[in-house]
């Protein structure tokens, strides 16, 4: 595919060709024995919105860890083989800093975790533990990183306000709102709707929609239509491997493997 | 006939008896009573000393609290009887004991006789009582100090006079060397056990090393407290050569806390959501920044209350301070005549877990050294009870505040 898209740069430029931002190649992860991903290659595009599906327990969620190092704190996890590139950096070297790393990757969880604190403290947390103290900084990034993640007008009233009495959809808000306010590029979504009800799934879908322009995002979900709706590429994994990754329409239109057919048209998983 | 029109009258759900049936009323029967027999027990007990103590603590008069018990230092006390009233009591109680000595020896073979001496060791009895309600009216008493400050002393024949080592006064350095022992262990037990309990439940990896370490504090918890008495002896007081000292008294104590609060940190922290870890750590925090932002102070209060139930518990003991800490009796408050102000933590204290044991055990007992064991054992009570209740309030508190 890589060499697709070469050529299709020194071709032509009527529309921008995408970028690879991640590189994953031959990986082999194991929790312990058992291993968990089997010989993952595959590019994750510049700007736009990769959604990784399969059925419960494929590896989806290790993967996505995988990208921003959030694996190493289970200690008998693993890399035994292959190489994961950011921007053409290998993230599993030695001298790579896991927090730079990690402002630069950022994440969504599946159980939105605002902390106990208030909502300006949340957002204004991971900047805070950059030493960042001063006021006017910490106001103005907190009011975009909130209108970024499409929240500022629900509460720009009750910013001192504990985020915990906010609704679930938007607590999940809150939580992307925060990453946002790291400056990462790459936020990784990890099921960021399985919790919510379909009008606050609908205005999330809307903000990654949104996001997309600026920040390359990867979604795990479980919900086809949301995959088929904000995704640009899919990734089907079936038991820790990847069978097919293609363009969203590709995949749900016509895929090429019949596991991912019958995946996508719902009859397994 | 008979058995039809109970067939009819029984259905498939009425009621039938059965082993299984019985075995559960007993059962609840056991339980029941096991558990409101604890509570008599627990509620006898504190009434028992509530009740026995109060009588010293509270007084008739403004202000209703013995002040003087409160603060002052022990004392001998000197108490002067009339001599009137003694005798007498004394004749009665005489006559008491040769009335029932002659009634022994009349039981088998006059009854009537012996019925009459029944009666009369009774009616004594009734004296006996009403004369020393009387020497309780009459009687003086008087602490070390006023004694010395008398201008006369009641004159030899119009009263017996006696002195009783510990019954005057009060324990007022008892209770400033309890709440010092206390306040110094927790502070000790709690950086020692919370650094410990970080570095347990944050940073070390399971294994072989991580069980025995978990073993040995498991065991140190079951370390009987006189032995951490002699071992605090003879590594503080002794090696260390910090003598019987403040300093040698918290150390040992927070030794004897640790295993509960390395425990209970540990506990609390594990409750924290997995969430606000990795929340933190995906936002770019270090380990140590996530642990002292978004762990910690939400573990904090869990790990406070339950130190403090630790520590409450640990400073009731007595034989970890009485080699390390405690005197018998000390003149001065710990703050009186030092020379250096590092000499504060050098000097043994009076205790009140000690004080108790050295008026009940050390000194012939009498009227008045009860008065004083159960005044000290009350206001012990009162204070480990408010100990306990401030960590439950801030349980409750702080429960409220951070609801996740
Ligand atoms: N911490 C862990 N320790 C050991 N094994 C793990 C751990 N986490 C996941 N696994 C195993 O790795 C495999 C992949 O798990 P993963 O969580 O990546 O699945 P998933 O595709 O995200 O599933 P789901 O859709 O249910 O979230 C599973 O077999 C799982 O049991
Ligand atoms: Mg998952």
């Amino acid at each position: 595919m890589n060499v697709n898209f070469d050529i299709q740069e020194k071709q032509a430029q009527p529309t921008k060709p995408p970028k690879p931002v991640i590189k994953t190649k031959d990986l082999d992860f194991a929790y312990g024995d058992s291993q968990a991903l089997f010989n993952i290659s595959m590019d994750i595009f510049k700007k736009e919105v990769t959604a990784f599906i399969g059925p419960s327990g494929c590896g989806k969620s290790t993967l996505l860890r995988c990208f921003n190092r959030m694996n190493d704190l289970i200690n008998s996890a693993n890399i035994k083989k292959g190489t994961i590139r950011i921007s053409d950096i290998d993230i599993y070297n030695k001298d790579v800093d896991v927090i730079e790393l990690r402002k630069h990757v950022g994440m969504v969880f599946q159980k939105s975790n605002p902390f106990p604190k208030s909502i300006y403290e949340n957002i204004a947390y991971g900047m805070r533990i950059q030493g960042v103290k001063k006021r006017s900084e910490l106001d103005e990034t907190v009011e975009s990183s909130l209108r970024g993640a499409a929240l500022w007008d629900e509460v720009k009233d009750r910013l001192n306000k504990s985020a915990l009495g906010l609704s679930g959809g938007q607590q999940q808000r809150l939580c992307i709102a925060r990453t946002l306010a790291v400056k990462p590029k790459i936020i990784l979504m990890d099921e960021p709707c399985s919790a919510l009800d379909p009008v606050a799934t609908a205005k999330v879908e809307e903000l990654i929609h949104k996001l997309k322009k600026n920040y390359t995002i990867v979604v795990v979900t479980h919900n086809m239509q949301q995959a088929a709706r904000v995704s640009d590429r899919t990734a089907f994994f079936y038991l820790g491997r990847l069978v097919e990754y293609e363009t969203t329409e590709q995949i749900f239109m016509n895929p090429k493997n019949s596991k991912t057919e019958a995946y996508v048209s719902g009859r397994f998983g | 006939m008979e058995s039809d029109n109970q067939q009819q009258r029984a259905h498939i759900f009425s009621r039938r008896f059965s082993l299984n049936k019985f075995l559960e009323i007993s059962t609840t029967f056991v339980l029941r009573f096991f558990t409101y027999l604890i509570i008599v027990l627990a509620g006898y007990l504190f009434w028992d000393i509530a009740y026995k103590g109060s009588k010293v603590i509270f007084i008739s008069e403004a202000p209703f609290i013995n002040v003087q018990f409160l603060t002052e230092k022990p004392q001998t006390l000197h108490v002067f009887e009339p001599v009137d009233i003694d005798s007498q009591l004394k004749a009665a109680k005489a006559d008491i004991l040769s009335k029932s000595i002659q009634r022994k020896a009349l039981s088998n073979s006059n009854i009537e006789e012996a019925n009459a001496y029944t009666l009369a060791i009774k009616e004594l009895n009734e004296e006996i009582k009403l004369l020393d309600i009387q020497r309780k009216e009459r009687r003086l008493l008087f602490s070390d100090s006023e004694f010395r400050n008398l201008s006369e002393t009641p004159s030899d024949d119009d009263y017996v006079y006696n002195t009783y080592a510990y019954s005057g006064g009060g324990i007022g350095p008892a209770i400033i060397g309890t709440t010092l022992l206390v306040f110094g262990s927790i502070l000790i037990a709690l950086t020692l056990g919370v650094l410990c309990a970080i570095y347990l439940s944050e940073y070390s990896r399971p294994g072989k090393v991580l069980q025995s370490i978990r073993l040995s504090i498991l065991n140190l918890s079951g370390v009987p407290s006189i032995v951490f008495g002699l071992f605090g002896f003879g590594l503080f007081v002794l090696y260390l050569d910090w003598g019987v000292s403040l300093i040698a008294g918290w150390f040992t104590l927070a030794l004897m806390a640790l295993p509960v609060i390395i425990t209970a940190s540990e506990e609390s922290m594990r409750a924290i959501p997995k969430g606000f870890r990795e929340g933190s750590l995906a936002l770019g925090a270090t380990k140590w920044t996530c642990i002292r932002t978004n762990v910690l102070p939400y573990a904090m209060p869990g790990i406070l209350t339950s130190s403090i139930m630790g520590i409450a518990r640990v400073a009731g003991e007595t034989a970890p301070i009485m080699f390390t800490a405690a005197f018998a009796l000390r003149d001065r408050l710990p703050w009186e005549g030092l020379e250096q102000s590092t000499d504060f933590f050098f000097q043994g204290v009076m205790a009140l877990p000690y004080h108790i044991y050295v008026v009940s055990s050390k000194i012939p007992q009498n009227e008045y050294t009860q008065s004083m064991q159960y005044g000290t054992a009350f206001v012990f009570l009162l204070i480990v009870g408010m100990f306990a209740l401030s960590s439950i309030i801030l349980r409750v508190k702080v429960r409220k505040k951070y609801d996740w």
